[in-house]
């Protein structure tokens, strides 16, 4: 193994003839394929899909909320609304967004690996993820849900008669997917590595998403089994969660929270990874603490699991108890403020240029630090007892997953574009996107914070007219904020027939994924590569740039 | 550093050596393969330690709780039934490994064989739950569907009424049990046919080794449940 291939032509006018994309031909091909690029593809555009749906159910939110009467929706199509927007945004956009797109394209690539090493799971996931999207829209069609996307008992167990049951099904269902998804990722990263590639020389979107998946295989079937038992009490009338027949329904907030807090880092931590790979790459500097951080991504997953009581603190928890997880939740903010700080840490001196994934990347980390903030506010006793269930609540989360998360997917399905595609989006525009995004954010989200300190109770279709002003400020910020969603989908799909050819590696980045042509092939790579470098070694490529020809050795 | 650049699709298949036709040729070796899939193995049981601790959680919290409701609720159980059933699942449980042994050594007739016993006393298991669930039904100790609690009188009203946790528990368990029973009979016929066509007596024996562990699982899953639901206060006296 020792022949070393110079990096291919960049000034190549046409796409590589073959490629993971018209490998094979034909609709068929696509349902049945085992590739995982091809499998990140089909995810890309279903989760898009349910993106937009999820949107339009905010859109109708916000419009009702323009006015302080409740005119436009009944209390209970608003409650519907929220919650189907909710579940949708959670369950089929959030969680499985980038890793069942970008870290189903990317990990096996960037460990050298041809696959995933399950390829035929990776496809059930995929349908699995399709199965629980098809139930949520069953279950809108025949009348909705109204329980919030926490399926709190007593509620969903006795007291509203819409189709909790389908919905359950459908989360049940999707957790199977994510579940699968992570178990796929974990085994891929310990056994597929390539020669070389150990553990510490993994891009750091390797780390976080494997602390993701730790995240996805032991949280998702608590959720999974608290739902079967809402969905027991439902049908048969077993009495796990009621009262009536010595249940407790607190025990159902238990298991539930204990998935769903850790799902925020679920969700937060893979768009961890991707904001360190476009810092590392538009900086030109191998990350700050690269250890540190690889390794606050594995403590995040394993203090997520200690604070799912602060969800719990109005509702009968121990004093005690209540400060033990107050505490706690104190602690997990210490991973992500070390993240933080290193990304800090690597764009000082670094020589950095603002294209649009650094865009991106930027809003993430001004976002996410003000909504991390305000969950610490939120976590500690007295604050959470006033704020709690008021808007401010809504404009944290927005802001950790919204701000955060979803600035993140941005960031990566730009910044990975022109691989998975092999054509670069037009330049401009894309920059008007993200600014575009990043102020119809604050418009939206920011006055959120004020209504719920002013407040504003959340969940209610009507609310006092003192209230108005900055609703409608809010309303206007998610027209903004909608029309910077809407443009990267039609620049992005406009580029795959009109881009520019964008060449094996137009950031001059380092990473494994750079060294293959654009698009890949099926199988990645042709002979399994040796990996002798560390992770983000600019100074290795400048060098390989220098050496034109292929040297022997 | 090495990075090769895509040659032609058809010679990539052209390995040097033969291999078996499942070997999946994104894995670099065979070995490679076999340990893949058990660590995928491991990993999924462990979402399953998961997924029926929450139901151990809830079983342990009321338990606390309702001992009264829980201990009496316990003596409706049949032990001999439910010690029958531990022994035919142990039994299973030996023919599987025989199983994994049977592959393992490339005996054809032998792996399917033991593969038929172990589903023979899978079926004969879920034979004797069922006439324990029909029993409860006949003695109306099914919440929701069919519950009285005539049979709890000397606990006072309040605490009778806490045996319906005891039995949601109890059917939500075994009911959780028995289905995953029900998916490991499914897949053992279909391992049959396979076997029977002498599919993982060539050196391929993942499978089998995988739904061993699977097989396995599911055992042990009941020699938790056996003493927790059925004897409960068994030495308290
Ligand atoms: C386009 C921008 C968005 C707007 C204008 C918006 C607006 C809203 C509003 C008004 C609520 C209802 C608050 C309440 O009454 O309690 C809400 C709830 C929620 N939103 Fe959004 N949202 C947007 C995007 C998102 C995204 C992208 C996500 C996740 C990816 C998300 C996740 C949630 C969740 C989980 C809830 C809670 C639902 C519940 O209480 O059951 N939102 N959103
Ligand atoms: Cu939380």
């Amino acid at each position: 193994m020792s022949t070393i291939v110079s990096l291919p032509d960049q000034s190549t006018a046409a796409l590589p003839k073959r490629n993971y994309l018209n490998a094979e031909h034909g609709l068929l091909s696509w349902l049945l394929t085992g590739d995982h690029k091809r499998i990140a593809m089909l995810y890309l555009i279903s989760i898009t899909g349910f993106f937009f749906l999820g949107g339009a159910f905010a859109g109708l939110v916000r419009l009702e909320l323009l006015t302080p009467a409740g005119d436009l929706l009944a209390a209970d199509t608003y409650n519907k609304m929220f919650t189907m927007h909710g579940i949708v945004m959670i369950f089929l956009f959030l969680v499985p967004s980038v890793p069942a797109t970008l870290g189903n394209f990317l990990i096996p690539i960037m460990i050298g690996a041809k696959d995933l090493a399950f390829p035929k799971i990776n496809l059930l996931s995929w349908y699995l993820y399709l199965v629980g999207g098809t139930f949520t829209l069953t279950a809108l069609v025949l009348g909705g849900v109204d329980t919030g996307w926490t399926f709190t008992t007593p509620l969903s167990t006795h007291y509203l008669n819409t189709h909790v049951i389908t919905t359950g099904l459908a989360i049940f269902v999707a957790g199977f997917s994510s579940i699968f998804t992570g178990l796929n990722f974990i085994v891929t990263i310990h056994r597929m590595r390539a020669p070389g590639m150990t553990w510490f020389r993994m891009p750091l979107f390797v780390w976080s998403n494997y602390a993701a998946s730790i995240l996805m295989v032991l949280g998702t079937p608590v959720l999974a089994i608290a739902i079967v038992l809402v969905v027991l009490e439902r049908t048969v009338g077993l009495g796990v969660f009621d009262p009536s027949k010595g249940g407790d329904p607190l025990l159902f907030q238990h298991l539930f929270w204990f998935y769903s807090h850790p799902a925020v880092y679920i969700m937060i931590l893979p768009g961890m990874g991707v904001i360190s790979e476009v810092i590392a790459n538009f900086s030109r500097k191998r990350v700050f603490g690269y250890t540190a951080v690889a390794f606050s991504s594995v403590a995040i997953a394993v203090f997520g699991f200690f604070v799912w009581a602060h969800h719990m603190f109005i509702m009968g928890v121990s004093n005690y108890s209540a400060l033990v997880f107050s505490l706690l939740t104190m602690l997990v903010a210490v991973p992500s403020a070390i993240k933080i700080f290193n990304w800090s840490a690597t764009l000082y001196k670094g020589s950095i240029t603002f294209e649009t994934p650094m865009l991106y990347a930027f809003g993430f980390i001004g976002l996410f630090t003000i909504g991390g903030l305000t969950g610490v506010f939120l976590g500690s006793l007295g604050m959470d007892i006033h704020l709690t269930e008021t808007y401010f609540i809504v404009a944290h989360f927005h802001f950790v997953m919204v701000g955060g998360m979803l600035m993140a997917f941005l960031a990566g399905i730009h910044f990975w574009w022109p691989k998975m595609t092999g054509r670069m989006y037009p330049e401009s525009l894309s920059k008007l996107a993200a600014v575009t995004t990043f102020i119809g954010f604050i418009l939206t989200f920011f006055p959120q914070f004020i209504l719920g300190y002013l407040g504003m109770p959340r969940r209610y279709h009507a609310y006092p007219a003192d209230y108005q002003v900055l609703n409608v400020l809010s309303t206007a910020g998610a027209t903004v904020l909608g029309v910077g969603y809407l443009l990267p989908i039609l620049y992005l799909a406009w580029s795959l027939k009109y881009g520019e050819i964008a060449g094996s590696n137009p950031w001059q980045a380092t990473g494994l994924e750079w060294q293959l042509q654009s698009p890949p092939v099926t199988e990645n790579f042709t002979e399994i590569p040796y990996v002798d470098y560390e992770a983000y070694d600019f100074e290795w490529l400048a060098h390989k740039q220098k050496q034109e020809v292929t040297t022997v050795g | 550093m090495v990075v090769t650049q895509p040659g032609d699709l058809h010679e990539e298949h052209e390995h040097e050596h033969v291999h078996l036709p499942q070997h999946r040729h994104h894995f670099e070796t065979e070995e490679q393969q076999r340990e893949a899939a058990s660590f995928g193995m491991w990993l999924f049981l462990l979402t399953e330690i998961m997924f029926f601790g929450g139901l151990f959680m809830a079983y342990l919290l009321y338990r606390n709780w309702y001992n009264p409701a829980f201990v009496a609720a316990s003596h409706t159980l049949s032990i001999k039934l439910g010690a029958l059933n531990t022994a035919i699942l142990i039994t299973s449980g030996f023919c599987m490994a025989m199983a994994v042994w049977a592959a393992e050594t490339r005996k054809r007739k032998a792996l399917v064989n033991f593969l038929g016993l172990t589903n023979f006393f899978g079926i004969a298991f879920l034979v004797v739950k069922y006439f324990e669930y029909a029993e409860k039904w006949h003695d109306s100790h099914i919440p929701g569907l069919k519950f009285s609690i005539a049979d709890f009188g000397k606990l006072g009203v309040d605490m009778a009424q806490k045996t319906q946790v005891y039995y949601s528990l109890y059917f939500a368990m075994t009911g959780m049990h028995a289905l995953h029973m029900i998916i490991g009979i499914v897949l053992i016929f279909w391992y049959m046919v396979r076997a029977n066509r002498g599919e993982f007596t060539e050196g391929y024996v993942a499978p089998i080794e995988n739904f061993g562990l699977y097989w396995h699982f599911v055992d042990i899953v009941w020699i938790f449940l056996f003493p927790l639901l059925y004897l409960i206060d068994l030495g308290a006296k």
